[in-house]
């Protein structure tokens, strides 16, 4: 079961919120209701379902919900209509004090403008988390002073958060998020405010921190690129409706809908695809050893090279020619002392990383994990299809008339 | 004739219905506080107790000792050295003019209410900052209290608890809390809320929110209030000495009916003394504790 389960919500700012919800279930639009009722449609009929240790983001343009969708997890905003589960607790039915349990020792927030106490130095602001869940005080010190040097702020421990950088600030408020050691990591915009430069750094330290924590984080951005960098899931928002769930690829290869598409339109495809997406099952595999016998296999074939394969070991790339050149040659030696094991590319490497041996190598080059176990083949016309594709799209698509309602 | 009369004169109530209007405000009032006055009294008695004490206490002890405390009081609340000897100075200068006793009794006043206006003030700008409709109802109790003069409002006081420290102090006190009561509330309201968001986020319960982050992020402008709060009530002591309040303002109020111009302004002088005091002292506390603000960008 997922971790946090996203159940037909609604949620309608305003005063009198049921009426504008009736009109909202039955599908009128933000415009049109905020227009008739002065009430803004803030999400509309949103279910989503996020897998625990994964990383989910969620993008839109501004003012499509991200905000409002972030904080119905922890409840800082109730829902008009709707379920929210965690863990299989509906988090509605929490009391207030189940409710702050809950926030102190289930999920942290880190916050677009930060949101660090300015009057706490840095190691009280990181201790702030423990400090709640009633930690005794030596001990959340300790925790927080490992947290702070984690996040590289070693030093800092007794500055004020006006004495730091944007960047540090932000590092700070990671080390608060992770300090109370939370199962489900809300990031609401957490890198929008800062420079391009200090921002991936501050991506790639997520990932990094990432792949030792395994925490279900969810991640709201608008911006496409942190999206595929970041995500293993992405969620669309528009106007408080979901336009498209899907993984990266799919939503960079199928978009959904004419907003989606315009938001990958411009993507550097190179820089965000990995290879394991154009990856292709070989088209021959060779299994002996025999020179004569891989021959006599690659000629029934149509193409005039073939993968080696000792048992499940790969042991390289082979072609015709050189059999060939080898059987006049050497009849004894063995198919997999000759196949060529030099040009490989790795499964999580993005295309960019992987574009000059594709394109230098005759033959689909070989995919191997990070344990250099064999996955796949990627070929020179498979890679280029990927990436020049969504160029042919004419732009006539943007103009069709947009889909309205649902 | 006086059926045109109301174009050309204010139709006002005949002067025997007003005489009766206030004759039956004024006879209620009295009742009120013949049953009501003794029980007042007694609900007062720990608070005069407590004055006397203080008031005996500044009195009996040694001079210097005196000034010793509050000398190192204003270091304590300043780390200034030269703001330190700025008070011995002004201590000592109100000692040789003969004004000692005088002043220790306005001291004691003023300490006295201080502490009082915060002990009130603050939770109930803590309950305006709440519930917007406190807000609501309290700011037009508190214009009021602030621009009705304040004469008018040591006449039921002094009905109900006739002349003496308790009254002057409840005058004082309605008089200076205004200040003190509405930037709590404006300190609280103007909290970065994202600040309180993040507290929120992270399971803080009311008193968490309220001592952790709303108080100590509003000191600055509740500090203001006290600060405001100190000087007014020091600039009600004269008033208040025409009920019976014994300390510097007796002195000017004497001066006044008398004409004695250098004794007005010896004490005059005196009081402004005892606010700059005060007032630099209570600043320079609200800064420090404030360091957090005076780094960085
Ligand atoms: N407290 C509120 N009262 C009324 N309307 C609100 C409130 N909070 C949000 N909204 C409205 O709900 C919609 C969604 O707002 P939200 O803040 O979730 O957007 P967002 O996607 O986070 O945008 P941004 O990228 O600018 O942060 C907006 O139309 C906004 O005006
Ligand atoms: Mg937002």
């Amino acid at each position: 079961m997922a971790k946090i389960e996203i159940e037909n919500v609604y949620k309608i700012f305003g005063d009198n919120p049921e009426a504008a919800l009736a009109r909202a279930m039955a599908g009128e639009g933000k415009d049109e209701i905020h227009s008739d009722t002065g009430h803004t449609v803030g999400l509309h009929d949103i279910t989503l379902s996020m897998e625990e240790s994964k990383t989910f983001v969620v993008m839109g343009l501004s003012g499509s919900g991200k905000s409002t969708l972030i904080r119905h997890i922890n409840r800082l905003i109730e829902p008009t209509a709707g379920r929210i589960v965690v863990d299989g607790v509906d988090v509605l039915t929490l009391n207030d004090a189940d409710l702050r349990q809950f926030r102190r020792t289930k999920m942290a927030m880190v916050f677009q403008r930060f949101g660090l106490f300015p009057h706490r130095t840095v190691i009280h602001n990181v201790a702030y988390g423990l400090e709640m869940q009633g930690v005794e005080k030596r001990h959340r010190q300790d925790k927080a002073a490992e947290w702070i040097e984690t996040v590289g702020l070693a030093g800092y421990e007794n500055s004020y958060p006006s004495q730091l950088s944007g960047g540090m600030q932000q590092r700070v408020g990671l080390a608060r998020a992770l300090c109370g050691d939370p199962e489900v990591l809300l990031m609401d915009e957490a890198f929008s405010a800062l420079d391009p430069l200090i921002r991936s750094g501050m991506q790639d330290q997520l990932i990094e921190l990432q792949e030792k924590l395994h925490k279900t984080i969810v991640f709201i951005t608008h911006d496409l690129d942190e999206a595929l960098k970041l995500g293993d899931k992405i969620a669309i928002l528009k106007d408080g409706r979901l336009s498209q769930v899907g993984k990266p690829e799919e939503i960079l290869l199928e978009p959904a809908d004419d907003y989606v598409a315009a938001f990958v339109r411009d993507v550097n495809r190179a820089r965000v695809l990995t290879v394991d997406v154009v990856m292709r099952p070989p088209s021959l595999r060779l299994t002996t050893e025999n020179i004569d016998a891989a021959l006599r296999e690659m000629q029934g074939h149509r193409d005039d090279f073939g993968y080696v394969f000792d048992g499940d070991d790969f042991r390289g790339v082979i072609t015709e020619r050189h059999l060939r050149r080898a059987a006049t040659t050497n009849g004894n030696s063995s198919v997999y002392d000759l196949a060529d094991d030099s040009q490989t590319v790795t499964a999580d490497s993005v295309l960019e990383e992987a574009l000059p041996t594709i394109l230098q190598s005759d033959t689909p080059v070989a995919v191997v994990n990070n344990d250099g176990e064999f996955r796949g083949v990627v070929s020179k016309r498979e890679l280029i299809r990927v990436l020049t594709e969504h160029r042919e799209e004419p732009d006539e698509a943007a103009q069709e008339p947009k889909r309205t309602g649902p | 004739m006086a059926d045109s009369n109301w174009l050309i004169e204010f139709p006002a109530l005949s002067r025997d219905t007003l005489r009766l209007l206030q004759r039956s405000i004024d006879e209620t009032f009295r009742e009120f506080s013949r049953s009501y006055g003794q029980a007042l009294e007694d609900f007062f008695e720990p608070l005069l107790w407590f004055m006397i004490w203080f008031e005996r206490l500044l009195l009996n002890a040694p001079w210097w000792l005196v000034i010793a405390v509050i000398a190192s009081c204003a270091y304590l609340a300043s780390r200034n050295w030269k703001m330190t000897i700025g008070v011995i100075a002004a201590f000592l200068a109100i000692g040789i003019f003969g004004m000692w006793e005088d002043t220790m009794r306005t001291v004691s006043i003023i300490t006295v209410c201080t502490l009082l206006a915060i002990v009130i003030g603050i939770p109930i700008g803590v309950m305006m900052a709440r519930y917007d409709r406190a807000q609501a109802t309290i700011t037009p109790v508190l214009d009021v209290m602030q621009t009705m003069p304040s004469f008018v409002y040591l006449i039921p006081v002094v009905m109900l608890l006739g002349i003496g420290r308790v009254p002057g102090v409840i005058a004082v006190i309605i008089y200076a809390i205004p200040p003190v009561i509405r930037l709590t509330n404006l300190g609280i309201r103007l909290v970065d809320k994202d600040v309180l968001e993040a507290a929120n986020a992270f399971g803080a319960d009311f008193k968490q929110r309220l001592f952790g982050v709303q108080i100590p992020l509003a000191m600055p402008n509740i500090m203001a209030g006290v600060n405001q709060t100190i000087m007014m009530s020091l600039a009600m002591v004269v008033i208040a000495s025409m009920i019976g309040v014994k300390g510097l303002g007796q002195p000017v109020l004497k001066a006044i009916t008398n004409q004695y111009f250098s004794m007005g302004l010896f004490n005059g002088l005196a009081i402004v003394a005892i606010a700059i005091v005060f007032d630099r002292v209570s600043q320079a506390y609200g800064h420090r504790i404030q360091k957090h603000r005076q780094v960085g960008h």
